[in-house]
Parts: structure tokens; sequence; C-alpha cells
């Protein structure tokens, strides 16, 4: 299938939630050395929640659309629920079918958005693939 | 000389009368691994069908005609750069030919002292061995850079070169950046340090003539699978003087000529080298590929690449945000081209490309340094082989029109 879709490119041409967080609650930045894929994951929280979240990155349409649309939906989410999102999760919001190699790039952002959780609550992510 | 008549050759190749997603297959990605003929891959088949036995081992008629096949194939490898057999290593890869030239120079002839010289366009199994010597031994590692036109820096081999200089081992033709070296410059200045050289030939021998005595190098890697041969044949050729001189690389069966507890007799040239089990039905085939390839001539395989790589040139030209790395001279370059739509990503590039049934490579192409240096994440590289022709370079500039337009950027 073609994963290109209007959604996908939308995000990708227009980022959601594109910037950084100058005081934030927590930051992290992961990185694919095999494609150069990028996202920094900034974060302020209001006790148990979200309060904002912004987010800057380079690389695949994938990666930085899967980046965009996973902010959307996780402001104002509780810490508690974002953790437990998986690989499913994210291939539902993006509505498309991925090849292994690049569902790595559509996770690279989740991925990010947890260990910038864990941090701020003190827990070591062990690193999964 | 002919022009290669490229329909003709493409029917001999079983793989085009596939359809990718309802579409003809455009094969960019040779560089990564070639096409088959058909008589290479019924070679193969035949080979199992009718000879199958292991070689050198038994009085058998099977092992006999085996072995004839195998040491063939390594004759006809012999003269086709103008060697002696003796001196035709069989491995499996290019990787490995390299990995053991690396090892077994690192066990016969270095010191601590010694220095590497090698260059920053380099494919990773033409840096990591040295790496690792480095790491192991010690042995100092330098790198020669590349101008803005991706040739290399000659003088910086001036600056590195010194009598502590063992070896020299740089690329023929890059993977990346399409790049042919002048061996002939380096060996000049190798000759000052009595420095060995070692050639990277994987992206060489499969698309022009490659004489050893003429570019006189000590070593010589390359791969039957990017010149219509089979997967795990790497050929290693090597002056017979050093060879004879060299510890051996891995050890086993084959190589050896006698083996007590506490002493042993290596085998002779070139089987000292040759460890075990050899893959002899894959090396067997591996000899009808030599000769499609001589059919055809090696003049007109590197004019077709020149046609191609100079028409595709031309037409990258024709789109605004297309950087292309390496030089713009096709006579400097091989038949490979890599390049960027700027501001779109590589994997996108050839994710989309795909669906239309166009196979190009994106990444690193395993030259991380070099794309450190270039400073770009990652590239699009498109190759090209016996089998295409112009109408191949139009269906890939068209697909990058339409992905151009499809980001808007």
């Amino acid at each position: 299938m073609d994963i290109y879709t209007e959604l996908i490119l939308d995000h990708y041409k227009n980022p959601r939630n594109y910037g950084e967080i100058k005081n934030f609650d927590s930051y992290a930045k992961e990185y694919n050395p095999i494609c150069g894929d990028e996202v920094e994951i900034y974060l302020k929280l209001e006790k148990d929640k979200i309060e904002e979240i912004k987010f800057l990155g380079k690389g695949c349409v994938i990666s930085q659309a899967s980046a965009s649309i996973l902010t959307e939906i996780c402001k104002n989410k509780k810490l508690k629920d974002v953790v437990d999102l998986d690989k499913n999760f994210i291939l539902k919001i993006l509505k498309v079918d991925l090849n292994p190699n690049r569902v790595k790039c559509a996770l690279l952002p989740l991925k990010a958005l947890k260990i910038a959780i864990y941090k701020k609550l003190g827990k070591d992510e062990e690193k999964r693939d | 000389m002919k022009r290669l008549n490229v329909k003709k050759i493409k029917k001999d190749f079983p793989i085009f009368n596939r359809k990718i997603k309802g579409k003809e297959i455009v094969y960019l990605d040779s560089a990564a691994t070639s096409q088959k003929p058909y008589i290479v891959i019924e070679k193969l088949k035949e080979f199992y069908e009718y000879f199958n036995s292991n070689v050198h081992r038994a009085i058998h008629t099977l092992s006999y005609e085996a072995t004839q096949l195998f040491e063939e194939t390594r004759k006809e490898v012999a003269k086709f750069i103008n060697a002696r057999p003796e001196e035709i290593i069989f491995l499996k890869n290019c990787t490995e030919a390299i990995n053991l030239v690396a090892n077994s120079l690192a066990f016969s002839f270095f010191e601590r002292k010694n220095n590497i010289v090698t260059t920053i366009m380099e494919h990773h199994s033409n840096l990591v061995p040295w790496y690792l010597l480095k790491k192991r031994f010690g042995i100092d590692v330098k790198y020669v850079d590349i101008n803005d036109q991706g040739l290399l820096k000659y003088g910086d081999f001036e600056k590195y070169c010194n009598k502590k200089t063992k070896l020299i081992a740089l690329t023929h033709s890059s993977n990346m950046l399409g790049t042919i070296n002048d061996i002939k410059r380096v060996k000049e200045i190798s000759e000052k340090y009595g420095s060995l050289i070692l050639i990277d030939g994987a992206q060489s021998v499969p698309h022009f003539k490659v004489n050893v005595k003429k570019i006189d190098c000590d070593f010589l890697a390359f791969s039957a699978h990017k010149m219509l041969g089979p997967t795990g044949v790497g050929i290693l050729y090597g002056k017979k003087e050093f060879l004879e001189k060299m510890e051996p690389f891995l050890g086993g069966g084959e190589m050896i000529k006698e083996v007590e507890l506490n002493k042993i007799e290596w085998n002779e040239l070139p089987y000292k080298f040759e460890a075990g089990t050899p893959n002899f039905a894959d090396v067997a085939a591996f000899k009808y590929a030599i000769e499609y390839l001589k059919k055809v001539k090696m003049e007109n395989v590197r004019k077709n690449d020149e046609r191609l790589v100079r028409y595709c040139i031309k037409r990258f030209s024709e789109i605004k945000n297309l950087e292309i790395y390496g030089p713009l001279n096709y006579k400097k370059r091989s038949g490979l081209i890599s390049f960027n739509l700027k501001g779109i990503h590589a994997h996108d590039v050839s994710q989309i490309l795909d669906y239309d049934g166009i196979a190009i490579r994106s990444g690193h192409h395993c030259t991380m340094p070099l794309h450190r240096r270039l400073n770009i994440q990652a590239s699009c590289r498109a190759s090209f082989y016996i089998y295409n022709q112009k109408e191949d370079v139009d269906k890939l500039v068209e697909g990058l029109i339409k992905i151009e337009k499809k980001f808007k950027i």
C-alpha cells in the first residue's frame, strides 16, 4: 500500500507542536544512525499529566509525521497512560501498514517520549527494540 | 567496438520477466548485487544435478570432475585479471578477502610502529579491518581526504606515507561517489616507501578491464556476485612473492600439507589460504559469468556505463533540487551516481520509486565516514550495468520529478 497518505504527508509538511520548550520539565533525544532520523521531545508536566509537548526533528516522512501525530494525541494525557503505548498504537494512529524496516522510523518518537517520561519518573527505560 | 545490445542482453536475464507491483523492473542497484544470466543459474543447477562432490579429496569420478570445474574457474579468473592461478584465492566475499590481507599481514609483517594509509571514501569493508588492527595491535591508520569534486587529494598520500607505511589500502572505484582512483599515481608514491598496495576492486573489476600487472597492485579483492556470478564467492589476488611469505588467515582442512600435534606444514598456494570446504558449486558456476562478460567485452561494459551515467547527469540537471555527489565528469566516474533530493529523505525517495518498480538503494551505502565528510545523513544511489538502457534513466527521472511534486517542499 502507498504509505504516503494525505494524513501522513500533511503532518510531514505541516508538523504540529514543532518547536522547543525553553523551561521544560523533561527532554529526550533519540537518533537512528543507520538512516539519520532524529527526534527530540520536550515536555512540560502538570502533576501526572502532560501539560505541553513539543518536538524537534529531521529525517524521513514516517518518523517526522509519527512525531507530529503522537504529540497531538499525547497532549493532556496522563503519564501512566502514555508509557503503556506500543507499536500497535503507533500503526493505528498512522493508519498505514508498514514494512518492518519502516516500523523503526515510526517508533522513534514514541521511544523518545517514553525516555523523557521515565527520566522524570526517575526510572531507567530498558532499551527495547 | 559495438554498442551493447541491451534489449537482447536483457532477454538472457530471467528476473526481468517478473513484475513489481504490476510494473516492469527497473533495476538500478547492481552496485549492491548484479542480476544473473540464465546460463549461470543453469550451470549452478547442473553442478548439483550431475557433478556434485567435494573437491580435492577423493579418487572417485564425481570428485575428479567437480575438482576440474572448480579449478577451471580459478584459471578463468586468473586470465581475466592477468594473474597466475596460484595467485587466485577463493573466499566468501570481497570483505573476507580484505580481512585476510589485514590479518595475515598483521601476523607476518607488521610491527607496532607501522602505519597504514587508506581514504575517507572507503567502504566499511576497507575501513573496519584496519580499525581492528589499530585496536588490536596499535598500528596507526591515516585517511586521505577528498576534494569538493569527490576526487582524492593525492597530496595527502605524500603527507601521510613514510618509511613506516606498510600498506596503502584504497578502492579502485568508489561505491558511493563513483570516483575512479588513479592507482598508478598512488603506486608511484608507495614505491618510494616500499609500501604494499591493496586495491578494493568490488566496483571496478565488474565494470572495466583490470590488469593486475598493469596497475601493479600487490593485492586485489573483488566478488563474483557483483559481476553476474553467484553469491558466496569472493576473490583475492595476491602477488605470489608475498602470499608465499604470509601466514595463513583461517586454519583447518585443505590448507595443510601435513599435520602433527605440534608441527604443521602449510599447503602450497593458493590452498594455504583456502581453509575448509570451499563454495565449490558457486565457484564452478562463476566461470560462466566471466565467459558472459568476455563475450560482451569489458570495453563495451564500460562504454555502456559511461553513456548511461553521462545521460543521467544531464537529465538530473533538469531537477532543481537534486544534488549529485562525486565528479560530474562522466569519464572520471564509474557507472553509478549517488544523489539527494533536497528536503526529502533518501528512504522516502526509494520507497516511492519502488511503487513504480524502480529499485535504487538508499542509506549510507556502508560509507558512514564519507557521508559524515559530505555532511549528509544518507543518500540515494542509482547504479547501472549491462542490462540498463537510457529508458531506465528516463523512468528514474520521471519518478523523481513526481516525488518532488508530491512533497512540494
